[in-house]
């Protein structure tokens, strides 16, 4: 197939940019845009401080709109006016805006920069380059923390995913996210599928109701969150007994806050966030995206990016590259979700199956929740 | 009238008919009030109107279906949607080229979204099948190349394709891109075809112009030296399946003849693919039925489809008929949004009232104070309060722990006040007091307590006296009270996000859901328009019961 247009102009640009960096036309205002919070501002420390400091005269303004990022860029597209130039999405956006074509294709061996041993960027990124236009920069996962406080007397503390739908043992109050995804998986698990045919099993109309046949039976002890800060603020409240959210939230309340909570690990879903390029962009910040994103990317920044939040580096040269954390001191490796002892038992979220069943699936899963 | 001439109509001073002379100058006073509003006017058209309006407009729009696969679609008209095969070569034959031209302009995802809202599986067909329809294409691609090199080179194909008198099919092609890229593709293409090939290569010439065309003024890119895309070999091939046009090809003299007639000698080498088993092969989806019923069902550039799944219907083979229980929840809701708005209302009736006659009969000194009471909360921004009752409602919130220390409430039974129904009214109530109790206040405000001691002089009872004398001369205050309090509460969304758990969240979350969420825009504003219908005929309600006329938002 022969490539499209934009498609060519960004290898060609990215040909000039892979070949010598600080040349073109760039332009000298970048608006990044990221999810806010302790992960923008690692994201700051390790990308965005230095990259200014290499470039003098750039000015780096950030927006906190990647919660609403797919639906902004197709917004802008269909303005006619692109304000953003890099845009941090997970995975799943990623891929929906490639589909819609609203982000540039990215060529990882030509546009990203090759690992220090000289492994191409293809093979260092590995199957974390999801997509066409998808630029991994870490793996988070979705996890259960508890209230170790809370864990009833005699009693192990939950080590297991079926735990959660362990009312007898233990009781207590969930917080679970208010979307099918993650929720289906977790349910048909600990319902007796096995893992390689999990997904086999969601695509029937049978699945799909054993999914939530399974987590009717917790119903009525969840809570169901929509922002990401909502299960670690539910936790040090004492509001819930366990709860699953981003596990960089709960490093946050454990390591940074000292709450009494503990992380489960097991099953966990390994996510993806990541750069997209939006489409559209005019030639010098198109050329100035790509040169931050090429620079951003790079083994060092990714490890560096470990030392102020718990998600892990998504190229493998930088895993060995991970310190300590940077006002803490603590030993970052052992609070990544990568980290063998923490990823005995893992999902790693399925983009294809998502993108084709999210509506259905969340239509079934709404109504029941309404019920 | 009586001064009125007999002669003819009465004149004005300059001799022009008095009527015709008022009414010009009553249209300069017209106009000259309607410039003075202009600015005011447009601004309101551009910012409020056109972005609504639009929106709205997209409840109904459909035409991705059809200009992103033109051909198909149209092929399919002959193809029963009831039916249990799959339709035709002829119908597979045309989506391979449709395809074949969305996957370049990369339209192809974009349709897969639009149709997975209707049938799970479709994005990823679409996507995967528009990433190796290049093997189809090159099934062709490398025999022909084998027989005769000469379609190696581009500039084969150019001279073979150029000529005189083929700009039909050209324009034809040009309107295609330009319907289903949105963009206008002027410009030229740097390409003349030849009539005289184009009659006995139909296929090819149309895959061909389509290829120049983008070639040309999407990549900007020279076409008379380059490789035409592998879509053009197929058309080539299906071409040469036609007897005629293999008779034709044996008489044909033009540039190029020689090859051509290398390939009719040797037909026995080109593939007998179908595409039907082309595509079974990229993915047996496209043999469902389904896949092609929905194709069909939503071709058409105008569609109830979104309309019809805002209520929880869809569109079936024969007709609109309801979801499948598990997956109906949009009744349910607008239900449940409207019967909520009317509850807050009332509790906003029954808490405000009071406040307001007592901010109204107080000494001034203390309604002030209370006053600010009042609109303190209502400065404040609406996160902050709607967090606030989160941490008085949840279950070791400030309420249940008072509840518990006073022992009214047992600790291990502590009241749910929060992530239902309940949460949502309260809070909602709270959120909206303030514009129940202004108007309220300022109709009040205007009753004179004369009447009251009227009716009580006059041998009332303190409860005659409010029911019969005061309360009628205060409903213009609640009925304005109600409809700004309903109006709000019917597409209010962060509150019951936050609050309102899973049986007391309202429409509009899902409204919000599908615009930055799914991505469905067309469902989210087919929602969006009925709420607003539903709005429109609660106010008409409202007049022809009440009275628009008794409605006082002052004095």
């Amino acid at each position: 197939m022969k490539p499209t247009k934009i498609l060519s102009a960004v290898s060609i640009l990215g040909l000039t940019v892979g070949l010598s960096h600080a040349e073109g036309h760039m332009a000298s205002d970048m608006t990044v845009v990221s999810w806010g919070g302790a992960y923008q501002q690692s994201q700051t420390s390790a990308y965005t401080d230095p990259y200014a400091e290499m470039n003098s005269g750039l000015t780096v303004t950030w927006d906190e709109s990647s919660a609403e990022a797919v639906a902004k860029l197709r917004a802008m597209n269909e303005a006619g006016n692109i304000t953003w130039d890099v845009v941090d999405v997970v995975a799943a956006d990623a891929l929906r805006l490639c589909d819609e074509g609203l982000a540039v294709e990215i060529d990882a061996n030509e546009q990203l920069a090759a690992a220090p041993d000289g492994t191409s960027a293809e093979d260092d990124f590995g199957d974390l380059l999801v997509g066409d236009c998808f630029i991994p920069q870490i793996v988070y996962s979705t996890t259960f923390g508890y209230r170790t406080d809370m864990v009833p007397e005699g009693v192990e503390a939950p080590n297991d995913i079926c735990d959660v739908f362990d009312l007898e043992t233990y009781p207590g109050m969930r917080a679970l996210e208010k979307r099918p995804i993650n929720n289906v998986e977790w349910a048909l698990l600990c319902d007796g599928v096995a893992k390689e045919d999990v997904y086999d099993v969601l695509e029937t109309e049978e699945g799909q109701e054993q999914a939530l046949a399974k987590l009717d039976t917790i119903k009525d002890s969840v809570i169901w969150w929509s922002a990401g800060a909502d299960t670690p603020q539910l936790l040090a409240d004492g509001e819930i007994f366990m709860g699953s959210t981003y596990n960089g939230r709960l490093f946050a309340a454990i390591e940074e806050q000292g709450q009494p909570i503990g992380m489960m690990w097991d099953a966990q879903v390994f996510d993806l966030d990541g750069w997209i390029i939006p489409a559209g962009l005019p030639e010098d910040r198109m050329a100035r995206a790509l040169d931050f994103v090429y620079f951003a990317t790079d083994t060092q920044r990714l490890a560096d990016q470990a030392k102020y939040i718990s998600y892990g580096p998504a190229r493998l040269s930088s895993a060995p590259l991970v310190g300590q954390h940077a006002t803490l001191g603590i030993d970052m490796a052992q609070h990544m979700p990568t980290d063998p002892e923490n990823a005995k038992n893992t999902f790693l979220y399925n983009y294809e199956f998502w993108a084709d069943y999210r509506d259905d699936i969340d239509a079934k899963f709404q109504a029941w929740l309404a019920q | 009238m009586s001064d009125t001439t007999p002669s003819g109509p009465m004149l004005a001073a300059d001799g022009t008919p008095l009527k015709i002379s008022l009414s010009r100058a009553l249209r300069r006073q017209k106009i000259r009030a309607l410039a003075l509003i202009a600015p005011l006017l447009l601004f309101v058209v551009i910012t409020f109107v056109i972005p609504i309006v639009s929106m709205l407009f997209r409840s109904v729009e459909n035409q991705i279906v059809s200009h992103t696969m033109p051909e198909a679609t149209a092929a399919l008209a002959a193809w029963d949607s009831a039916a249990t095969e799959p339709p035709g070569e002829e119908v597979f034959q045309a989506l391979y080229f449709d395809l074949f031209r969305a996957a370049e302009a990369k339209e192809h995802t974009k349709l897969g979204t639009r149709l997975n809202y209707e049938q799970t599986g479709t994005s990823s067909l679409f996507r995967t099948s528009g990433r190796n329809l290049d093997d189809v294409g090159e099934e062709w691609q490398d025999p022909i190349e084998d027989i005769a090199p000469a379609f190696e080179d581009g500039e084969t194909w150019f001279a073979m394709l150029s000529g005189e008198g083929g700009n039909r099919i050209l324009e034809q092609r040009r309107r295609l891109w330009s319907e289903m890229v949105d963009e206008p593709f002027a410009g030229d293409v740097g390409l003349t075809l030849s009539s005289e090939v184009a009659a006995f290569l139909p296929l090819t010439a149309a895959a061909y112009s389509d290829w120049a065309i983008f070639e040309a003024l999407e990549e900007g890119r020279d076409i008379a030296t380059r490789d035409p895309w592998e879509a053009v070999y197929a058309g080539l091939g299906l071409d040469l399946r036609n007897a005629e046009t293999v008779a034709a090809i044996n008489a044909y003299q033009g540039p190029h003849a020689e090859d051509l007639q290398l390939l009719t000698a040797n037909l026995d080498q080109l593939p007998d693919l179908m595409f039907r088993d082309a595509f079974a092969e990229l993915d047996e989806d496209w043999l469902s039925p389904d896949v092609w019923r929905t194709i069909k069902i939503y071709s058409p550039d105008y569609t109830s489809g979104y309309f019809l799944n805002a209520v929880d219907m869809e569109k079936g083979a024969d007709g609109a008929q309801m979801r499948p229980e598990n997956q109906q929840i949009y009744l349910t809701l607008f239900m449940r949004t409207l019967w909520m708005s009317l509850l807050i209302t009332s509790s906003c009736i029954v808490l405000g009232y009071p406040v307001a006659w007592l901010l109204a009969n107080l000494p001034l000194r203390t309604a002030n104070v209370l006053m600010i009471l009042v609109l303190l909360p209502f400065w404040t921004s609406l996160l902050v309060r709607t967090s606030a009752w989160k941490v008085l409602l949840q279950q070791q919130g400030v309420i249940n722990e008072i509840l518990v220390w006073l022992g009214f409430v047992d600790d291990a039974n502590r009241l749910i006040l929060m992530n239902n129904a309940t949460g949502t009214i309260i809070a909602m109530t709270h959120i909206l007091l303030p514009f129940m109790i202004l108007p309220l206040y300022s109709v009040m405000k205007t009753i004179p307590p004369s009447y009251l001691r009227a009716a009580k002089s006059l041998g009332a009872t303190n409860w005659t006296a409010f029911w019969r004398v005061y309360f009628p001369q205060s409903v213009p205050g609640i009925g304005a009270g109600s409809i700004l309090v309903f109006i709000l509460a019917i597409g209010y969304y962060i509150t019951p996000e936050i609050v309102g758990g899973t049986d007391g969240v309202f429409i509009s979350n899902r409204i919000a859901y599908h615009i930055s969420s799914s991505l469905n825009w067309g469902l989210a504003a087919a929602l969006g328009t009925i709420l607003l219908a539903v709005v429109l005929l609660l106010y008409w309600l409202y007049d022809r019961i009440v009275g628009i006329d008794n409605v006082k938002l002052g004095g």
